[in-house]
């Protein structure tokens, strides 16, 4: 039983800046700074009300989570039909190339961040939605080639021939056949990307006006001394989409976590 | 698994290649160009050639000093947090229930810290360890040790290596669980009959099971901690001093803090150089592996 | 080394379970040290729930396991000192062959000496010696259950040794190779194995008693010849043999049982079977003849040529048969034959049991 009890000391260790996190957004910036408490001891609701009230606020989350949509539609859209083909041709330069697109998964935010801001400026999408969503591609579609790779090669090529034997054609085949076969696939991939596009903030804050909802919590901070309340309360809030998506896929955790490669 | 020669198949890689070279190659030519220019403002350039090269690889000179200095300071993080992250993700998984109500709810736990926003885990870390607001903070203070990372450095790496291991264990903990699933009952009967102790069944049984997704841990945690930006510039924001002024806060400190364009592009060329080196050799040991094992 | 009993066993997987539920249903029975045991039966038929709750993996709900009178029911699987190999090939990747063979010898803590001389012996069985040294990743599916195999067998001191359907990831040609090793072993070794199959050839060959189950219970056990010359139960006949035992309907009355029109005559006489209880005769494909004439009448519908022999599938009385083709008799031609019984092999079930057992 002591596996248990290092289990769950694990997960109490998880939970406790995040009940602090809970704590500090219920307090008043005066007992913040003055008390110690566990839990507050007058709550207070004007955090949250803040954030509410402020259509900032608001406008900051819906932006964010309409480019963190649109870059898993476009990394997946464009990753399934390549990991297809890395999974079942051989092509000229096809392991160079799988490696260089791994590289830009690797590659540093920080060393594109003023190049990023030049190229999508000078096309004049600084600012919108599509560049957050464009320039997240450069590590979520090498992410999604890799993770469907995985999942396409457990699937055997014997259903791809039967197929074409059927007469389907290759875009009925892929998308009525064979997508639904991996549909788990594109579940972790989508997961993934969902994941490291809205967790991103460096590019994000580059490449926008202080839109997205992580740099409108940054710049909070600095304004006139910190309110720390305020502060906490937002962060709340930024948990809960993650949270969200994390209840819907629980049962599916522990398999995408295996990206179809154990 | 044979695979059939068809150049064709590079139409469906078309697009992928296309948007990753859109956003890959024309700002990676802009970095090059940088980094062989000097700019003294205005948006005016002179050619440098590989002066910026030369002065950076130089640890003698101001900038290169400062280089390696971050540079050491990078490699000291991955390698400190690769150092707990990697054990304890295998202890936690090996410790966590197979199946039922407490795996379903511990995995949601686990996987929650994955999906905060970068900035948002230094903000939460800031609260928690600060001295005056932090519980963190305020119980080490209250055993009667002096606890305050802006002031400290050494605090300040605690602060930070603890943040990277609150945020990411869970990673590696659940790869490690993936891996550990997919081992047949028979193999862990086997072993009981065999009589084996726990610790033969973990070397003999489990660890060589968990190779390849620890392969693929250690890959995604080094590369994620070694760019590591948001989180240490919320939390230290570098300080105290340049303590924990990591590679990617150097880096945009040069950039954009003293628009030294060419002196950051050199050093950012460089840098990325160093992190595919290392990527480049993990993932040949892990491409060799596979094909290894595809043999019968 | 060990004598194996089971007392009153049963087993079900959920608790508050019907006895039509039980996955294994009440059973008493000894196996004798030294002894080949097969149990044998269709998926589903209970065999494997046995062999683990002999081997210690699942706990029966009720009942004792024995071992040489000890009772051993509640014991973990490592303290009953049984060996088992399983249906895929379990090695342990990296190590060598040896090291595998020794593992098991190495955590009883046998001094090396005796070690090394018990490996080289058992591999010597297998024919494993010329790769005690490579790596067990990198060899095929059957050398690989060559080493699990041999990993059961190299403690000098098992009560029994147990194989869940071993074969199955074998090539056919290898099966048959690995199995005549097995028994070769067997003699060599003297030891209590038992070997669930649901492969007849493999179970008929390998065992000298042979445990037939069907739905959680044995419904006989004998040797291989008893099980096809008196099977106990129709279920046994028709499992048995390659086509199974012929079983028709009938209505027996002393010297006579009636099928349909059809009057044939039995070897010794029976008593009228009780009221409601279904009759039935069964006879082996073997032992129906083809006549020129007398006999039944009966159509022909078929011959079947398994390239060894020839079974004649045969329509009487409305029921479908099969009748062995003796070799060298040209097949019966046209579609009216006549068909003779062997009155002494004609077997007569009360309810699936056979009646009048002597």
């Amino acid at each position: 039983m002591s596996r248990r009890i290092i289990f769950y000391a694990y997960l109490v260790c998880l939970m406790l800046p995040l009940y602090w996190l809970i704590n500090l957004s219920f307090k008043g910036n005066v007992e913040i700074s003055t008390t110690m408490t566990l839990w507050p001891i007058e709550p207070t609701l004007r955090n949250y009300a803040i954030i509410f009230t402020s259509p900032e606020w608001f406008d900051g989350f819906l932006f964010s989570l309409s480019y963190v949509a649109l870059n898993t539609i476009i990394s997946i859209s464009v990753a399934l039909p390549a990991a297809y083909a890395f999974s079942r041709y051989c092509f000229l330069g096809d392991k160079h190339l799988f490696f260089w697109l791994l590289t830009n998964r690797m590659a540093p935010a920080a060393v594109f961040a003023l190049p990023y801001f030049n190229l999508y400026s000078s096309i004049g999408l600084f600012d919108s939605v599509w560049a957050v969503a464009l320039a997240h591609c450069i590590f979520n579609v090498p992410l999604a080639v890799w993770i469907l790779e995985g999942f396409i090669s457990g699937v055997p090529r014997e259903i791809d021939e039967t197929a074409r034997i059927d007469g389907y054609s290759f875009p009925r085949f892929f998308v009525r056949i064979f997508m639904p076969l991996i549909a788990n696939g594109i579940g972790v991939a989508a997961f993934f990307c969902f994941m490291f596009s809205w967790v991103e903030l460096l590019l994000a804050r580059t490449l926008t006006n202080s839109k997205a909802i992580s740099s409108i919590m940054t710049r909070s901070v600095s304004a006139s001394g910190i309110d720390w309340g305020l502060l906490a309360a937002a962060g709340v809030l930024t948990l809960i989409p993650g949270a969200l998506v994390i209840w819907f896929v629980r049962n599916h955790i522990a398999k995408g976590f295996a990206l179809g490669r154990v | 698994m044979t695979k059939t020669v068809d150049n064709r198949a590079w139409f469906l890689v078309l697009p992928v290649f296309a948007l990753v070279a859109f956003n890959a190659i024309l700002p990676l030519m802009t970095v090059v160009n940088y980094s062989f220019q000097d700019s003294f403002g205005n948006n005016q350039f002179f050619w440098n050639g590989i002066g910026w090269y030369q002065e950076l690889l130089d640890p003698t000179s101001e900038l290169g000093g400062r280089f390696f200095a971050a540079l050491g300071r990078s490699a000291a993080f991955s390698l400190a947090i690769l150092a707990i992250e990697v054990p304890l993700g295998i202890l936690v998984a090996l410790c966590m229930p197979r199946s039922g109500t407490q795996l379903a709810i511990g995995l949601v736990i686990m996987a929650l810290p994955l999906l905060v926003p970068w900035n948002v885990v230094g903000t939460i870390w800031l609260l928690y360890t600060r001295s005056d607001i932090g519980l963190f903070g305020w119980l080490i203070n209250a055993v009667g040790i002096d606890f305050n990372a802006t002031r400290n450095a050494a605090q300040a790496w605690i602060v930070l290596i603890a943040m990277d291991v609150w945020h990411w264990t869970s990673l590696v903990a659940l790869l490690c669980f993936a891996g550990l699933k997919s081992i047949p009952d028979a193999y862990y009967q086997a072993a009981r009959i065999d009589g084996a102790s726990r610790l033969a069944i973990f070397r003999y049984i489990e660890l060589p099971k968990l190779g390849r997704v620890l392969m693929i841990g250690v890959l995604l945690r080094f590369m994620d901690s070694f760019m590591i930006y948001t989180e240490p510039f919320v939390v230290t924001g570098g300080g105290p001093g340049n303590s924990t002024t990591v590679l990617s806060i150097d880096l945009v400190k040069i950039a954009l803090g003293q628009f030294d364009l060419g002196k950051a592009a050199a050093m950012s060329i460089v840098y990325t150089l160093i992190v595919l080196t290392v990527c480049w050799v993990f993932y040949t040991v892990l491409v060799t592996r596979d094909s290894q094992e595809a043999q019968p | 080394m060990a004598r194996i009993e089971l007392v009153d066993l049963a087993h079900a997987y959920w608790t508050h379970a019907r006895p039509a539920e039980y996955a294994l249903k009440p059973m008493t029975t000894t196996w004798r040290q030294g002894g080949a045991y097969a149990l044998l039966g269709p998926s589903g038929c209970g065999k494997t729930t046995l062999l683990n709750i002999i081997s210690g993996l699942v706990t029966p709900s009720q009942g004792q396991v024995l071992f040489d009178g000890v009772d051993v029911t509640n014991l973990p699987t490592e303290r009953r000192n049984i060996a088992q190999v399983f249906q895929f090939p379990v090695v342990y990747d990296t190590m060598t062959v040896f090291e595998n063979l020794a593992f098991p010898l190495r955590n009883r803590g046998l001094d090396s000496r005796a070690v090394d001389a018990r490996v080289r012996e058992i591999a010597g069985l297998l024919d494993l010696t010329p790769d005690l040294n490579r790596r067990a990743r990198g060899l095929g599916a059957d050398a690989k259950q060559k080493i699990s195999l041999g990993r059961g067998l190299v403690r000098p001191d098992v009560a029994a040794v147990l194989f869940d359907e071993p074969l199955t990831v074998i090539d056919p040609a290898l099966k048959w190779e690995l199995r005549s090793k097995l028994k070769a072993l067997h003699r060599a070794l003297d030891v209590t194995m038992i070997y669930v199959t649901h492969d007849q050839t493999e179970a008929l060959t390998f065992a000298d008693t042979v445990v037939l189950m069907h739905d959680g219970g044995i419904v006989q056990a004998g040797r291989p010849d008893e099980l096809y010359d008196r099977p106990r139960h129709t279920f046994v006949g028709h499992f048995i043999g390659s086509p199974g035992m012929n079983v028709l309907p009938a209505a027996v009355d002393g010297l006579v049982a009636r099928v349909g029109d059809a009057r044939i005559s039995l070897a010794r006489p029976y008593a009228p079977p009780k009221a409601g209880s279904k009759v039935e005769i069964g006879i082996r494909p073997d032992h129906l003849r083809l006549a020129a004439s007398g006999g039944h009448a009966a159509k022909l519908e078929r011959i079947e040529d398994l390239g060894r022999v020839r079974y004649a599938r045969l329509l009487f009385e409305g029921h479908r048969l099969s009748a062995l083709v003796p070799e060298g008799e040209p097949p019966p031609t046209g579609p009216e034959v006549r068909l003779a019984f062997d009155a002494a092999r004609i077997h007569v079930y009360a309810d699936n049991l056979l009646v009048g057992e002597p």
